[in-house]
């Protein structure tokens, strides 16, 4: 644990600013609890001691100096990074063999700008294999478990982030989400995960999977605190030619923070059907009703074309993928086998040997949907569907402010159950690709359990999604239901009680 | 070329079958902008650099990292395609192209496909023939593969990633010649364009050829790409050899040695050309959008400030000289042999009011000192002599300070760095003597001894005076005004010819 119960980043920041504990002691009690609880849950690929002690020992100094300096956003906040985040002088794995040694010559710019707010890279998290997957399975070295059954998966591909942050390891973490990868494990593992409108965070430095699609997203144990880390890393970067010339995502502040009066929350069929687990509609009903007793209204709306947005996503996602993974050859960076000793043997053997079988399903993939050929029937066709998915949601957002649903159909699954079969690892994000697709900004908060296993619980996450750039508003929403209930409080209790 | 073909103007002629066949040839150029940065990276441009000093992790594919479009680079390729009359598409997009090799690092090159930012323009050539050009597109380059320093194979990347831009014509040349003359033009666009220096030696142009014959009149048949042209001479030397290739191929009639559709590399130094991928062979590129860079929007206001920057284009500036300034074809050509050139040229005329002398100057006596080694000036704005000198020194002889003789050796100081013309004329004291006194006293002298002259003269034949004009300016030492001197002497003749008080 991070020493203070319950503490989140903005409760520890203003503990160390206010001189009731050092950053070196937050510090400190954040790597206690990576000791203690670690080895068992696998959600850190590499802890940077020796970095992270230096750095909080020269902001107690720095603090010592002169109480009165302005101190950032973060400052003295452990953070947790995705493995696919570059940051240098750090090993950024990727989940794969194929980065097991690489060292970014560079930091991604929300890495930077988490520097920049003073707070303290912890170590560098587990992930599935370039970001794809939902369940950690595919990560090259090894699973990561759910702090709440470790039997389970804690979802994906952000796994080590979210079960970092579940198991008060760090208080935040960032992820990354393609279809999911930041709301999914954010649910499955109880804790709060944002994924931004498509261009509100700088790619720069994340390592591409599908770039039309990718953000970078914040995981953490209170709205407020996805709310601080959005404030420090969203805005313009003008080394990312998609990132939107907007400046940083700023609290909505409604006068009654705990009132949603007047506030329209969509609710779609497509988002509830049938394949839902009874026990996330029941928790998700309950959130609905919370949400109305706080003053909202709940109106019908349609997505028709939600069905289609698995399909579409597999497309479109391994298109992207196979081109920007076409990199990894051997010749400048990462892993390298030298085959037959013909410069095409290299790039063979190289990626046969250093790329998982998931991450060569979608290069297949991907390369068979861009091909002569079949370029028009897939990749072109994906793309008008992509089209009529983002129509979608703008005639729904014509009725309403937000849209409300579930961020996986099932509470956490067991590890191994879906590893074999592709098609029910994919329909894991069967909730969350359409928002991906579309571009628009969606949270997922913790709203209830489900029973697992014994007398382990399961938690359940409410999505909540906004039009484009309304990332403010679904944040209100996400602390106004936040603030009315306690699903957020609870805590994975300590390690073996899931077996 | 065979004994069986024999070249016939633009057309091979059979011995055998006594079919006039003709080349339908395209061309594909591309060209080196001259930024300061890389395409999508803020990564000097620079030729010679040691390898890989000029990289970063964009141009090197690092992962997780994201082009950034240069904007300069749009604005070179813009003035490019308007001074090759060219449509600019207010909104066009970037792709990528997908193919294996060790010298582009994210084995994808971002490029344009289908919506390229120009399409249309084209190049008259001297024949009058209008070579059109299908596109231009903006494009990174790739790196350089080294393969003969030892057993491995050398990547240097600082070329990667430096921006290009690709023409592509449609099949208007015929022959080996128009082909280099397509090629001369295209390069001399793109050096008044200020886009590039287009030199083939320094890589900063490279061309792939596209090539086909048929029976004059006849459809056009199967096309051969043509690549490893590293000058304008290898262009020549391999459609030199490619079309009666071709010919003789169908002439034949053996279908094994029909041309098919493949790429063929040439080899310069047998001069021929060889397969190097069928057509079953060919890549696919795999194209789609790039995701990484919004769609290019060129508004009008950034279109017409390039063309602003635009400056006039040889072929205009050609006929304006000969046109509006009364220059022979001969001078324009001289004049406008380089951009720097034509505008040093333009600057003296309008400084000295008098485009002629001008043209005179600077096409002859600068041309001259400029091909001088040991001037050994580059360009002719490394000459120490200015637009403003060299008008000076034109409007010292207009005013009759000094004469053509005087001013040339005023010039060769000039060259040399001794200063302006005025001070030069001052220190060296080469101003003309107008001293009527003087003048009549060599003019005198002259006339002792040849009456034949006056008598010439005085019968109406007034070129003889030129006998005398001679002497006069040599015992003046080259400093006497020769239109005083001629008026004097007409003067001495006919004043001699009046009976005597």
């Amino acid at each position: 644990m991070t020493g203070a119960e319950g503490a989140d980043a903005c409760d520890l920041r203003a503990a160390i600013l206010a001189g009731e504990r050092s950053a070196a002691e937050t510090l400190e009690a954040s790597l206690a609890a990576i000791e203690e609880r670690d080895g068992e849950l696998g959600a850190f690929l590499s802890v940077e001691r020796d970095t992270a002690r230096a750095r909080a020992i020269e902001l107690d100094r720095r603090r010592a100096a002169d109480p009165g300096a302005a101190a950032g956003a973060l400052f003295g906040v452990p953070v947790a990074v995705k493995a696919n985040l570059c940051m240098e002088g750090v090993t950024t794995p990727c989940g794969s063999r194929m980065l097991a040694n690489y060292r970014a010559p560079y930091t991604a710019t929300c890495v930077r700008r988490l520097l920049d707010a003073d707070a303290i890279v912890v170590g560098v998290t587990n992930m599935d294999e370039f970001a794809m997957g939902s369940s950690s399975e595919h990560s090259a070295f090894g699973p990561t478990r759910n702090p709440w059954d470790l039997t389970r998966a804690p979802g994906g591909s952000s796994s080590g982030s979210a079960a970092a942050v579940a198991a008060g390891m760090v208080p935040v973490a960032l992820g990354s989400d393609t279809g999911g990868s930041v709301r999914q494990p954010a649910a499955l593992c109880g804790v709060g995960g944002f994924k931004p409108t498509y261009g509100r965070v700088s790619r720069h430095g994340l390592i591409a999977f599908g770039s039309s699609l990718d953000q970078v997203g914040p995981l953490a144990r209170s709205v407020r605190d996805l709310e601080r880390i959005l404030g420090v890393i969203s805005g313009h970067d003008p080394l990312d030619a998609t990132s939107l010339p907007l400046p940083p995502i700023e609290p909505e502040r409604p006068d009654r923070p705990e009132r949603l009066d007047g506030l329209r929350v969509g609710v779609a069929a497509e988002y509830v059907g049938a394949d839902l687990d009874a026990e996330v509609r029941t928790a998700v009903e309950a959130a609905l009703e919370k949400l109305e007793e706080l003053g909202a209204e709940a109106v019908e709306v349609r997505l028709p074309h939600t069905v289609h947005a698995i399909p579409t996503y597999y497309v479109v996602a391994t298109a992207e993928a196979s081109s920007n993974l076409a990199r990894f050859d051997g010749v400048g960076f990462g892993a390298r086998t030298e085959g037959d000793g013909s410069l095409q043997g290299m790039f063979a053997a190289t990626r046969e040997g250093a790329f998982g079988d998931e991450v060569k399903r979608r290069i297949l993939l991907g390369t068979f949907v861009l091909s002569e050929g079949y370029h028009d029937a897939w990749y072109g066709r994906a793309l008008r569907v992509r089209a009529l998915l983002r129509r979608d949601f703008e005639r729904a957002f014509e009725k309403v402010d937000v849209i409300c649903g579930p961020t996986s159909p099932t509470p956490a699954f067991p590890l191994g159950e879906r590893a074999g079969d592709p098609l029910a690892m994919y329909a894991s994000d069967t909730l969350t690709v359409p928002t991906s697709l579309a571009g628009l900004p969606a949270v997922s908060v913790p709203c209830g359990f489900a029973s697992g296993a014994a007398d382990s619980p399961l938690p359940v996450g409410l999505q909540i999604i906004g039009p484009a750039l309304a990332d403010a508003r679904v944040l209100r929403v996400a602390a106004a239901f936040e603030s009315a209930t306690e699903h957020h409080r609870p805590a994975p209790t300590s390690a073996g009680d899931g077996r | 070329m065979s004994e069986a073909l024999c070249r016939e103007g633009a057309a091979w002629v059979s011995a055998v079958t006594g079919t006039r066949w003709v080349g339908v040839i395209g061309l594909e150029v591309h060209a080196q902008l001259a930024t300061n940065s890389k395409l999508f990276c803020s990564c000097e441009v620079r030729f010679g650099a040691p390898p890989n000093s000029l990289t970063c992790p964009v141009c090197t594919g690092q992962p997780g990292s994201l082009p950034v479009l240069n904007a300069a680079a749009l604005g070179l390729a813009v003035r490019t395609a308007l001074a090759v009359g060219a449509d600019v598409a207010a909104e066009s997009k970037f792709d990528r192209k997908h193919y294996f090799y060790c010298d582009i690092p994210k084995n994808y090159q971002i490029s344009q496909y289908d919506r390229p930012f120009c399409t249309g323009g084209g190049i008259r050539l001297a024949s009058g023939r209008f070579v059109r050009l299908t596109r231009i597109h903006l494009e990174e380059d790739a790196g350089k593969a080294i393969h003969d320093r030892g057993e491995h194979t050398l990547v240097d990347l600082n070329r990667a990633g430096v921006a290009l831009i690709e023409s592509v014509s449609e099949a208007d040349l015929e022959t080996p010649e128009e082909a280099v003359e397509y090629l001369e033009a295209l390069k001399e666009i793109i050096r008044y364009a200020g886009a590039g220096e287009a030199d083939m030696e320094k890589g900063q142009l490279r061309c792939d050829v596209n090539v086909s014959v048929r029976p004059e009149g006849e459809a056009w048949r199967t096309k051969v790409e043509i690549k490893n042209l590293n000058s304008f001479r290898h262009v020549r030397e391999a459609l030199e050899y490619e079309i009666p290739r071709q010919i003789e191929a169908y002439e034949s009639g053996e279908s094994a040695r029909l041309p098919r559709q493949e790429t063929r590399l040439f080899d310069a130094s047998a001069g021929v050309t060889r397969t190097m991928r069928t057509k079953e062979e060919a890549r696919d590129y795999r194209y789609f959008t790039e995701p990484d860079l919004p769609p290019i929007t060129l508004t009008e206001a950034f279109v017409e400030r390039q063309r602003g920057l635009l400056c006039e284009l040889p072929q205009a500036r050609r006929r304006r000289y000969r046109e509006e300034l009364g220059l022979s074809e001969y001078d324009a050509r001289v004049l406008t042999g380089t951009r720097e050139v034509a505008d040093y040229f333009e600057a003296v005329a309008r400084l000295c009011g008098r485009p002629k002398e001008a043209a005179n100057w600077v096409a002859n006596d600068l041309s001259r000192a400029l091909a001088d080694p040991e001037v050994a000036a580059g360009s002719i704005d490394e000459l120490p002599v200015k637009p403003f000198d060299l008008a000076e020194l034109i409007e010292l002889v207009a005013a009759g300070t000094i004469n053509t003789t005087g001013a040339r050796e005023v010039l060769g100081l000039m060259v040399a760095g001794s200063g302006s013309p005025r001070e030069i004329v001052a220190e060296r004291g080469l101003e003309q003597v107008d001293d009527e006194a003087s003048l009549e006293a060599w003019c005198r002298e002259a006339l002792e001894g040849r009456e034949q002259v006056a008598a010439d003269v005085r019968a109406g034949r007034t070129k003889a005076i030129g006998a005398v004009v001679g002497p006069v300016m040599k015992a003046s030492g080259g400093k006497a005004n020769p239109q005083r001197v001629r008026e004097i002497l007409l003067r001495l003749i006919a004043e001699d010819d009046q009976p005597r008080p």
